[in-house]
């Protein structure tokens, strides 16, 4: 790839006048030699599972393995389709979509790693949802896939996408962030707009930490991905409004790096420590090796 | 760059619910049965550390078996795929590893068939992406990104030698690869990535080779 951190990708599509979408496409196609209808077919088969988990979220009886978790994305469906809501029809259409893939996720159905599946909510809510809502069509959206990709790249390498490793700020918050930053580009921000949504997100989430309980994927997991996405529209406001991140959006990714590196081992991925590890944690933890352990007598 | 393109960040599809613990799972399950070439009869799984821990709400134990039957990490029958290793009369065992394992998401899976055994040993190192650590007791590498050519051979003159003129008789070009062997002039191990995977006459020529014993694919695209 030609970019390693966000400055070159604003650097690359001003100087030759792409959005992100397009630099990626063409990165994409050098980097795999594979030709450039087949990836964009690739992310566009992606689209379709991101919108059929958020089908089936919305319109089935989600209960993940576990019995624990399952039904709040109908929940708050319901509840915005009723009438008037807090943060508004729009950022609550785009939490319920989010739960609905963290449910699906939960329950083992098919999802899209965005970038993982712990957070592979984010930007299937903020996606399908905004895609209603403005009536863009599947190929917008797939262009939008790969300039949240680019971002991703550049946090992935630059720091972390993985709980283990940063925290839930490297899943959820990376989600965000890119969701943010595709979120401009589609509306027709620019790339350095797109840029600054990056940044004013993660500085958002840093040093939020990995505590599931009884490590699974689901609390506070499935939760988080419904805040992250109207988090992400948030952020994409902020960019098109024009606010600038203070510090370097580059340099908030490096500093993930290290705020994630200085997490005790207990609050990355390990079950360990925070939400894990409080009485109730500790109680549905018990209750489900006790179940576990019924199951093989 | 540990992230090499945009399909390593949205992407894989995957049944859930981690990407670790699940899909990454299922790829190491599905390492095994490529390895053993056909689907086996009996398996032993032993695992380690986090996927010990934790395998039972992430799945980790449907997403191995369903890599075994060649299911893939977005494969809607992976929930099930304890039941269809059943209907197939598969025998499969899990158990808890004790010891050192290199990484915290560890397992080492022993398949059989017939009179065939064939055993590997790999990390699920996140975002579905794999490392094989051991084929057959081998420390060989592999990241399962391309297809992998894994064949056992005595530790002898001009065998890679062979084996590379076969590879590049067939136009495949190599990636990556790997050699180990249990001693000088004893058995050996190499393991080779590929752009694109070879085909069965291709994996026939390899087998003819001198000294060659055993070779298969691993292919997990």
């Amino acid at each position: 790839m030609q970019f390693r951190t966000l400055k070159d990708i604003v650097r690359l599509c001003e100087e030759r006048s792409l959005t992100i979408a397009e630099l990626m496409i063409e990165e994409q196609v050098k980097e795999t030699g594979v030709s450039e209808p087949e990836v964009i077919q690739q992310m566009a088969d992606y689209y379709q599972v991101m919108k059929e988990a958020v089908h089936r979220g919305i319109t089935e009886d989600t209960v993940s393995r576990s019995g624990l978790t399952g039904g709040d994305a109908r929940r708050v469906h319901d509840y915005m389709l009723s009438g008037e809501t807090s943060s508004g029809s729009d950022a609550t259409r785009a939490m319920a979509y989010a739960l609905a893939v963290s449910e699906v996720n939960a329950s083992m159905g098919r999802i899209i790693a965005t970038p993982t599946a712990g957070s592979c909510g984010i930007i299937p809510g903020v996606f399908v949802s905004s895609q209603e809502r403005f009536g863009w069509d599947d190929d917008h959206m797939v262009l939008g896939l790969f300039a949240a990709g680019a971002i991703g790249y550049v946090i992935a390498n630059n720091s972390s996408i993985s709980g283990a490793e940063g925290g839930c700020q490297a899943e959820v918050g990376s989600a965000i962030g890119m969701a943010a930053g595709a979120m401009v580009e589609m509306r027709n921000g620019t790339p350095e707009q797109a840029m600054h949504a990056v940044g004013l997100a993660l500085k958002n989430t840093l040093g939020l930490i990995c505590d599931p309980v009884a490590g699974l994927v689901e609390i506070p997991c499935i939760v988080r991905n419904g805040l992250g996405a109207v988090n992400a529209l948030a952020a994409a406001d902020m960019g098109l409004a024009g606010v600038r991140s203070a510090i370097p959006s580059d340099e908030v990714v490096d500093v993930m790096l290290q705020v994630g590196r200085s997490m005790p081992s207990e609050h990355r991925e390990t079950a360990r420590g925070g939400l894990a590890q409080t009485p109730t944690g500790r109680k549905i933890t018990e209750e489900l090796r006790r179940r576990r352990q019924e199951n093989k007598n | 760059m540990r992230f090499k393109n945009v399909f390593n960040i949205i992407g894989p599809a995957m049944v859930g619910p981690s990407s670790s613990h699940t899909a990454g799972a299922a790829r190491l399950g599905r390492a095994a049965r490529h390895f053993l070439g056909v689907c086996p009869e009996h398996v032993k799984i032993v695992l380690y550390g986090s996927f010990a821990e934790t395998y039972w709400g992430h799945g980790t134990d449907l997403a191995l078996v369903g890599g075994l039957l060649d299911y893939d990490t977005d494969d809607d029958r992976l929930p099930d795929a304890a039941e269809e290793a059943d209907r197939q009369g598969i025998t499969i065992s899990f158990d808890k590893g004790t010891g050192n394992y290199p990484h915290p998401n560890f397992v080492r899976i022993i398949v059989q068939h017939g009179t065939e055994t064939a055993e590997v040993a790999g990390a699920s190192i996140g975002g579905g992406n794999i490392e094989i650590h051991e084929l057959n007791g081998f420390d060989v590498r592999g990241s399962g990104q391309y297809p992998m050519l894994a064949v056992e051979h005595t530790d002898s003159k001009g065998v890679l030698a062979d084996i590379t003129r076969t590879l590049s008789d067939a136009e495949l070009n190599i990636g990556f690869m790997d050699v180990d062997r249990k001693a000088r002039s004893g058995e050996a191990m190499t393991v080779i990535e590929l752009d694109t995977a070879p085909d069965p006459h291709v994996l026939n020529r390899i087998l003819q080779l001198p000294y060659v014993t055993r070779a298969a694919v691993i292919d997990l695209k």
